[in-house]
């Protein structure tokens, strides 16, 4: 299993900053969403995998024996995926009336804010 | 003295929720946003109060001790930067009264502020890098909606760049705080300093250093990442823009300050080049971007860009009076920059347009108003006796000590470029004839200024603001070297965090 992750979150990320780099407005939310998925599972990954030993005290004894999962990144990924689901519905929902107001797909035609004069 | 650290984050959060509650009543939301604002700025005086007797006071959240909970920290650096961002707070709020349209007020203007403001107080005073980037991405969703709300057409182009530059951003801020916990396994920012010159992987710190510097250089718009400010930032509403330019990018640069005074503070040739490098680029880059414009808020807002980078110049040098001066500049540029943006609204509400081309007589129609804008904009140039002299005339010193004669020289040319864009729009809009002056005058009646009296008082006050900072500059500095000598020893905030005796 961790042989595997770091293609998978090394793959995410590729496939994420290719997505971005599309014109569409469609293929650059799911590459966002994507590259945030690869940061999740990343720093989910960096405290090492333990299989099959939570973090619990046994009975009768007072302190923890290794080894154990570490905790914390799972609450970490907990909370980042629940923000990031947050800024994803707002940033569809962005795109959605960004689309029907400026009434293209294309964001190399969203430069109208940049220009010098209108 | 822990309750003093809660109160200011409570108070906008209730008034934000207070004001939820009232979504169809902007007469109320108005009253408790005036009331949470007001009382923030007493909060955070309260706290100041209390910041300098004590140094720093903590708050270990739930009572959990701190390399395991969420510490909340309150430093000198800490504490003036919720000072300036309550009263930013308040004095945009107040020009609200005067200049905001009833469909984005019907659309939760007043609890977003709240948020806004909340989101940003809290970002200040986290101890703990994770909950740091919760702060972040609550003030993003804040600062999102506020971007957006109104559905106008420029609006959403550039909320489209500004929402994928931060989401972008959040995404290497998270990678960089699975890098640091995976070295040194904490989160707390006191007990990361310490454990950090124990990691053996120096190119590894290295790493995480630079995934922090993208993602705080997205937030504060450095040299090259600062491609969604000028995008964005002059499509919302002048007062949205006066809190965006007032707060947003500062919050990045406090990271900056946080992050590279506090953890990554050892001796790094890569780090410290690339610091000074990007203060450089960024503050020539900007201030190039802001001469070429022709547009009243586009210009201060890309010239937000090129104030960056005297202030992340400041931290480069990292000397004691370096950071004295950025401390210095960071009051100076959130009064002045703000106020200039509160200008341009009222202006607008003079001449009804942004365009340079369009405008002009407002000299000879309103001379105080003039007045006013030439007050923030020499001091903005850095003029003396104004405010913003004193906080280049510091750095300019400090790069001088440390002999850097080449950042010393861009930055005193940039100045220059500054007094060019400056000029500009005092020629453009106060002094030359308006093109059809006399066609505008007959079909709008003349405005007399005390008619707008909620967009007027605050911008007279922040005007004088300006003066004092200036003209009795010296209380100031001396709490900016106060909170310069305390960045530089950090051993005062982790001790007190760790609640380690000497």
């Amino acid at each position: 299993m961790e042989d595997i992750l770091p293609f998978l979150i090394g793959g995410l990320y590729a496939g994420g900053v290719y997505l971005v780099f599309h014109k569409s407005f469609v293929k650059l939310i799911i590459g966002l969403i994507i590259l945030g998925y690869a940061s999740n599972l990343m720093l989910f990954t960096i405290s090492r995998i333990t299989r099959g030993a939570p973090p619990l005290v046994p009975e009768g004894a007072t302190t923890l024996t290794e080894p154990f999962a570490d905790p914390l990144p799972q609450a970490l990924v907990l909370t980042a995926i629940v923000i990031g689901f947050g800024i994803q519905a707002f940033a569809i929902v962005l795109i959605k009336v960004g689309y029907r107001i400026v009434d293209t797909d294309n964001l190399d035609e969203l430069n109208t804010t940049d220009r010098l004069e209108d | 003295m822990e309750n003093e650290l809660l109160i200011v984050l409570l108070i906008p959060l209730l008034g934000g929720i207070f004001s939820l509650f009232f979504w169809k009543d902007i007469k109320s939301q108005k009253v408790i946003f005036l009331i949470s604002a007001t009382g923030l700025l007493l909060a955070a005086t309260n706290l100041m109060v209390s910041v300098l007797d004590e140094g720093v006071i903590t708050l270990q959240s739930a009572g959990w001790e701190a390399p395991f909970g969420i510490s909340l920290v309150a430093d000198y650096l800490s504490t003036f930067m919720v000072l300036l961002t309550s009263l930013m707070g308040l004095a945009v709020g107040v020009y609200t009264l005067g200049d905001m349209d009833r469909a984005r007020m019907r659309f939760g203007f007043y609890p977003l502020m709240n948020f806004l403001l909340f989101s940003v107080c809290g970002a200040f005073m986290s101890g703990d890098i994770f909950n740091l980037y919760v702060w972040f991405e609550i003030m993003l969703i804040s600062s999102f909606v506020l971007m957006a709300l109104g559905n106008t057409k420029p609006q959403l182009e550039g909320a489209i760049k500004y929402v994928t530059m931060n989401i972008i951003a959040s995404v290497f801020f998270l990678a960089g705080i699975g890098v640091l916990y995976g070295l040194t396994g904490t989160l707390n920012m006191a007990d990361l300093a310490l454990r950090i010159d124990s990691v053996p992987q120096e190119e590894l710190i290295t790493l995480a250093a630079i995934f922090f510097f993208i993602a705080f250089g997205v937030k504060s718009a450095v040299f090259p990442l600062f491609g969604w400010l000028p995008a964005s930032y002059h499509t919302p509403p002048v007062a949205v823009t006066a809190i965006f330019a007032g707060l947003l990018t500062k919050v990045g640069v406090y990271a900056f300050i946080r992050f590279f005074t506090l953890i990554f503070n050892q001796e790094n040739l890569f780090l410290d080049n690339l610091l000074l490098f990007t203060a450089g680029t960024t503050m020539f880059v900007g201030v190039l971007g802001a001469a070429a414009q022709m547009e009243f808020r586009k210009i201060l807002s890309v010239h937000i860009i090129s104030q960056i980078g005297y202030l992340i110049m400041g931290l480069a040098i990292n000397t004691k009076l370096a950071l004295a001066g950025v401390i210095y500049f960071m009051v100076h540029i959130v009064i002045v920059k703000s106020n200039l943006f509160l200008i341009s609204g009222v202006v607008k509400r003079l001449r009804g347009s942004f365009e340079l081309k369009k405008l002009g007589g407002v000299y000879g129609s309103h001379p105080f108003l003039a007045i006013l804008f030439a007050i923030s904009a020499f001091s903005l140039a850095g003029f003396p006796p104004l405010s913003g002299f004193w906080a280049k005339f510091i750095l300019v010193k400090a790069g001088l000590d440390v002999q850097d004669y080449l950042i010393v020289a861009v930055a005193l040319v940039v100045g220059f470029l500054t007094l060019y864009s400056m000029t500009k729009i005092w020629n453009e809009v106060f002094w030359k004839r308006m093109p059809d002056q006399d066609e505008y005058d007959k079909k709008h009646p003349p405005v007399k200024l005390w008619s707008m009296a909620p967009m007027m008082i605050p911008i007279v006050l922040l005007t004088a603001l300006t003066l004092a900072l200036g003209i009795f500059g010296e209380p100031i500095m001396h709490f900016a070297l106060m909170t310069a000598e305390q960045l530089q020893t950090p051993e005062i905030y982790i001790n007190k965090v760790l609640q380690i005796s000497e």
